[in-house]
């Protein structure tokens, strides 16, 4: 892995130890109101200042990270089973079947997805689990699209057709041999696709359709906060700055784990 | 070319039969009753069965869509609930707003992003490389909310060079388009780069410049005419992400649009609204793969529309 990546890698570990660790670690309550320290600058009896309500930007940019970082992991791992199993059924069962999941992909590939997400979290209640399946409903495709690709390729290797002859079931054949090979490919995706999570997490969060007041996400925080940005932009730009961060470490990790298992992934 | 056309516009009425029925049934299931929030939670009884039978709500759902669906052959997408005006007439005062935005948001996108990929690519492996390279990284990584306020902050309200927000003119134009090309323009330089990189490394490449061609006709004429089908596909593919865009920048900027009238929908859970978005939206999303392939088949005469690869 080059420079870039392990130093993104070791920011997003100090960044999830620092988020995980927030009830132990923040210096306030992140939901007490005090009326009388109302849009403090940042300092150092505040870290990051203080919002509208007199709370503590720190505690609360802690305390959101965590629901921001969890609800993205949680909703690559989501989109990574989904896509995977799709793309392994596709890939090697090829035929009609390939050829419709296929079409349902491009369809979800060329789609907003922002859309089709703000279109889940529409019909389902607002929360963390609702921006999960929106963003699980979008991601599977591009995993599925990617999986099949190289399953076609494998699927025709050496070691496949001496699994067959040794006569392991098509289901060993899927699940034991052809599997683990889309291991290092699944790596190297989520690390592409999880800084778009993070950044769609935040965009629905601010559009008000994640995680529900008083609980705070770096989104929502933005979101709250939008209309004293030239009064005291400080609660604008902590949250901002550590999802725009966050996504930055995740894009750069993803980029060096592609050139260095020398994958070409264009989606 | 006819019969391929025709083909790709037919394929267009199972998808919005498709789209409609799905957006349909979801929408009908949504939490919160519209007619409370038109009448407030007090209202008598008899009053919410009135506006009920009015808006056609007491009837089986099955009935309900076949009303919308003859109401869209005729090409009525209802009325709001809220403002009792025709959706389609707002959808249609507003698409050009949208459009606006979005010719704006290319037209500094795609200049800028094919030229900052080139320049990475000619000099790759240099510091410029490495910087615009980053940059691209870091374009792709912020929000657009995030760059939008900050765009905001600093042009409108520090420097009070713009209006902050509004619909209007050139002047009210310029920084929501800024903000939309921001991830497009990142994207499309990290495609020009990868895809001429490829290029530069191919025997045709080397031919060129074994007859002694210029450096200058070589990256021009030979290496862009085979660069320009990725980077026309990614330029197509991204509309979706100014359609993404669009609904947090016209948000953020109060620009008149699409973008902010399918927010405001679905904030007010004003159905015909939510819908008609929703299949503008498709439709338009359709029209464009289909102008994308077209120019395809202008573009790269090894596209066969008729393969049997395809």
């Amino acid at each position: 892995m080059g420079k870039t990546g392990k130093i993104s890698l070791y920011l997003l570990v100090f960044i999830s130890l620092l988020s995980f660790s927030a009830p132990f670690i923040s210096p306030y309550d992140p939901d007490k109101i005090d009326l009388d320290s109302i849009k403090d600058a940042p300092g150092l009896h505040h870290l990051f200042g203080t919002d509208n309500k007199g709370r503590d930007v720190f505690s609360r940019v802690l305390h959101g990270g965590r629901i921001s970082i969890i609800v993205a992991v949680l909703s690559a791992f989501l989109s990574m089973g989904i896509g995977l199993v799709i793309g392994l059924f596709s890939g090697y069962l090829g035929g009609k079947i390939d050829t419709a999941i296929m079409a349902v992909v491009d369809l979800i590939l060329s789609f907003p997805a922002l859309l089709l997400a703000i279109g889940v979290s529409v019909v389902l209640p607002p929360g963390i689990y609702t921006v999960m399946i929106a963003i699980a409903a979008v991601g599977w495709a591009s995993f599925a699209r990617l999986i099949r690709g190289y399953i076609l390729i494998v699927k025709e290797a050496p070691f496949v057709e001496a699994a067959k002859a040794l006569g392991c079931s098509q289901k060993r054949v899927l699940f034991i041999h052809l599997m683990p090979q889309c291991i290092p490919l699944l790596l190297v995706l989520m690390g592409l696709k999880l800084g778009g999570y993070i950044l769609t997490e935040a965009s629905l969060s601010f559009l008000g359709l994640g995680a529900q007041p008083p609980a705070a996400t770096w989104g929502s925080m933005v979101s709250a906060s939008r209309s004293y940005i030239s009064s005291a932009p400080w609660m604008v730009l902590f949250p901002g700055f550590m999802i725009a961060i966050t996504a930055l470490c995740f894009n750069a990790l993803g980029d060096s784990l592609r050139d260095r298992y020398g994958l070409k992934i264009k989606y | 070319m006819k019969a391929y056309l025709i083909k790709k516009l037919l394929l267009l009425i199972p998808l919005l039969i498709g789209v409609t029925s799905i957006t349909f049934t979801l929408t009908k299931t949504l939490p919160g009753d519209p007619v409370y929030s038109m009448v407030g939670e007090r209202a008598q009884p008899e009053v919410i069965e009135k506006i009920r039978k009015e808006l056609g709500s007491d009837k089986n759902i099955i009935i309900q869509y076949l009303g919308y669906i003859k109401l869209l052959i005729k090409g009525e997408f209802g009325r709001s609930y809220y403002t009792n005006r025709k959706v389609i007439d707002d959808l249609l005062s507003k698409f050009p707003n949208t459009l606006k935005l979005a010719l704006g948001a290319m037209i500094i996108a795609i200049p800028f992003g094919l030229f900052l990929g080139f320049i990475s690519a000619y000099k790759r492996g240099t510091f410029t490389d490495r910087i615009i390279s980053s940059l691209s990284v870091t374009g792709l990584s912020i929000p657009v909310f995030l760059s939008g306020l900050l765009i905001m902050l600093f042009f409108s309200l520090k420097l009070k060079l713009l209006p902050p927000s509004g619909t209007g003119d050139l002047r009210f134009l310029i920084l929501p388009s800024v903000t939309l090309s921001l991830p497009a323009l990142a994207t499309l330089a990290r495609v020009t780069r990868t895809t001429l990189i490829e290029i530069f490394d191919m025997p045709f490449v080397t031919t060129a410049k074994a007859k002694g061609i210029g450096e200058l006709k070589i990256n021009f004429v030979h290496v862009l005419k085979n660069a320009l089908i990725p980077i026309v596909t990614v330029i197509g593919l991204d509309f979706g992400s100014y359609l993404n865009g669009a609904v947090l920048t016209e948000t953020i900027f109060g620009w008149d649009g699409i973008g902010r009238f399918t927010m405001e929908g679905i904030i007010k859970r004003d159905y015909p609204v939510i819908m008609g978005c929703i299949i503008v939206g498709t439709t338009i999303f359709v029209i464009i793969n289909l102008i994308i392939d077209i120019l395809y088949h202008s573009l790269d005469p090894r596209v066969r529309l008729y393969g049997k690869n395809r």
